[in-house]
């Protein structure tokens, strides 16, 4: 420790740079935060060796038809679906389990810009997993060359929806950690819940509903198939629901909280 | 600047902060004092935006904390020196607060260096910090944004006796070139060597609240005489209240000149008579902090 206090060279009283920081700027910061913490490392980790692992099992095991383009992404994006809903919620649970929520809103006082941060964050990192894992698979297809038919085609609605579907999971992780603030209880939740409806739904009298709320149902449609319009009707009231309203409720906690 | 007004914080029926206000100046240290649970960490959690107050209102630098555009720039703030997040380097802890408020990533090493830690300590993931070295990151990250005002929550909790010097040098010099500080404190002596003004907190509530020298002035005279009993007896017929030292001295409420002519009168003959300093303010803190502990 320095032992003359001369050393601390502030100069003081001078307004500098006391302009609001940019949402460019408070969303790099949200991406630095999902990768410089140990649980955040290995999580990145994980999708990262999970992707090309699943693509190399599905490449030797798999037959021709499994080959193709379209399903080496499907296998692909298995893993960063798993896992990056779990970053989102961590990206704001984190702040109240690890208690730097006080830092957080002391640097940022306008709480709705940070979650607004937050969601422009998953969305960027869903676009950078998104196309890593077309670049494994296409690189897989390339290499298992399965030399069936529709081998590279890929409607780029598909695409879309693919990418939808990632970056709307990690806005729902976002969501359920908004909502319940805490990490443990909402990554148990985001497993349970699917498992719940799956199976509330198999009940005759529910399956009505559950067509429309059941994200198992509503949602898988995304990554199969280009979706008619009931079938999007159905994604979105699902996302209305699972996503939408936990963020809501989420935001009304945050911006209500005393934070500890 | 730094100012409170009938500030009022309720939890339930508690009332944990009732009607505090106080005023912090520029080129001036202000030691708030209390026990712990007398409401500093609330009062200072309501200074700076955390924590909405139920009367009253906080000003910094001229306004409400909430409205500063980049507040990291202007004012500094440790509230919990073990808030920090345990899988995080120290080092990165620095440079993610840097980042968002727009410093210049070079500062987190000259403040590392100021603080003293090196760079294995820098390296270290928060988890493996002791309170002390947490302590020095907080001070550290309160001083990244080169602020005009710092807000330190029990800074010196978990540091060592150079270390607690240290900070009282880096305090003071902050305050000898403009700056405002308010730090608090549960022991007296952290900041009554560094402090100008003590504003002191009981049960949420302000119990004394002046320059340092205002309530050394207000807290007594120490009298010390070989026959205690007499001095005792002369006090109380002349009808002022005097309490143990705990030293084989007497703490009377009333000032030196007075306490002499009630002993002359009693024929008391003393062995010591000033006033009585900082074991006067420590009485005073004690008993108005704890003297209607429930």
């Amino acid at each position: 420790m320095s032992t003359h206090a001369a050393a601390l060279d502030i100069p003081i009283a001078g307004t500098k740079a006391d302009r609001r920081p940019g949402m460019g700027r408070l969303t790099a910061v949200e991406l630095r935060k999902m990768v410089d913490t140990r649980a955040g490392f290995w999580l990145q980790f994980a999708v990262v060796t999970l992707t090309v692992a699943v693509v190399v099992v599905v490449g030797i095991v798999g037959h021709a038809q499994d080959h193709t383009l379209r399903q080496m992404l499907s296998a692909a994006l298995a893993p960063a679906s798993i896992l990056l809903p779990i970053v989102g919620i961590l990206l704001v649970s984190s702040e109240w389990s690890q208690r730097t929520a006080p830092i957080t809103f002391v640097l940022v006082p306008n709480r709705a810009r940070v979650l607004a941060a937050k969601v422009a964050a998953s969305v960027v990192l869903s676009l950078v997993a998104f196309v890593f894992c077309l670049a494994v698979a296409a690189i897989a297809t390339a290499i298992t060359a399965p030399g069936v038919e529709h081998t590279w085609s890929l409607p780029a609605g598909l695409l879309g929806q693919s990418l939808l579907s990632l970056a709307t999971g990690m806005i729902g992780g976002v969501a359920f950690g908004a909502a319940l603030l805490s990490s443990a209880p909402a990554i148990v939740l985001s497993f349970a819940l699917p498992i719940a409806l799956g199976a509330l739904g198999s009940i005759p009298a529910l399956e009505g509903a559950a067509r429309w709320l059941d994200g198992g149902r509503s949602l898988t449609p995304l990554t199969e198939h280009l979706m008619s319009s009931t079938e999007w009707a159905r994604a979105g009231t699902t996302l209305a629901l699972w996503m939408v309203l936990p963020l809501v409720i989420g935001l009304w906690r945050i911006l209500r909280n005393e934070v500890a | 600047m730094i100012e409170a007004q009938s500030l009022t914080k309720r939890f339930g029926t508690t009332t944990v902060v009732d009607d505090v206000s106080f005023r912090c100046e520029p080129g001036t240290v202000t030691g708030f004092l209390g026990p712990n649970g007398a409401g500093k960490t609330t009062t200072m959690r309501m200074l700076c935006g955390l924590s909405r107050p139920d009367a009253g209102h906080a000003a910094v630098l001229g306004g409400p904390y909430r409205e500063l555009p980049n507040p990291g720039r202007r004012v500094g703030i440790l509230l919990d020196a073990s808030a920090q997040h345990a899988g995080r380097r120290g080092r990165e802890a620095l440079a993610v607060s840097a980042q968002m408020m727009g410093v210049d990533a070079r500062r987190v090493q000259s403040l590392l260096d100021l603080v003293g830690l090196d760079r294995a300590a820098a390296r270290k993931r928060v988890r493996q910090y002791s309170l002390g070295m947490r302590q020095r990151l907080g001070i550290a990250h309160a001083l990244l944004g080169e602020p005009e005002v710092l807000i330190l929550d029990e800074p010196a909790n978990g540091l060592d006796p150079p270390g607690m010097r240290w900070m009282r040098e880096v305090l003071r010099d902050f305050a000898d070139r403009g700056g405002t500080v308010l730090l608090s404190s549960h022991l007296l002596h952290e900041v009554d060597a560094v402090a100008d003004q003590i504003v002191i907190i009981g049960h949420g509530r302000i119990a004394a609240h002046g320059s340092r020298a205002d309530l050394l002035a207000g807290a007594g005279t120490l009298v010390r005489a070989g026959n205690e009993a007499a001095l005792v007896a002369a006090l109380d017929a002349a009808g002022l209240a005097s309490r143990s030292d705990g030293d084989g001295g007497l703490i009377v409420t009333a000032e030196p000149e007075d306490v002499g002519r009630v002993a002359l009168d009693g024929g008391v003959a003393l062995s010591h008579l000033s006033p009585s300093g900082a074991a006067g303010l420590e009485q005073l803190f004690f008993d108005l902090t704890s003297g209607d502990s429930r």
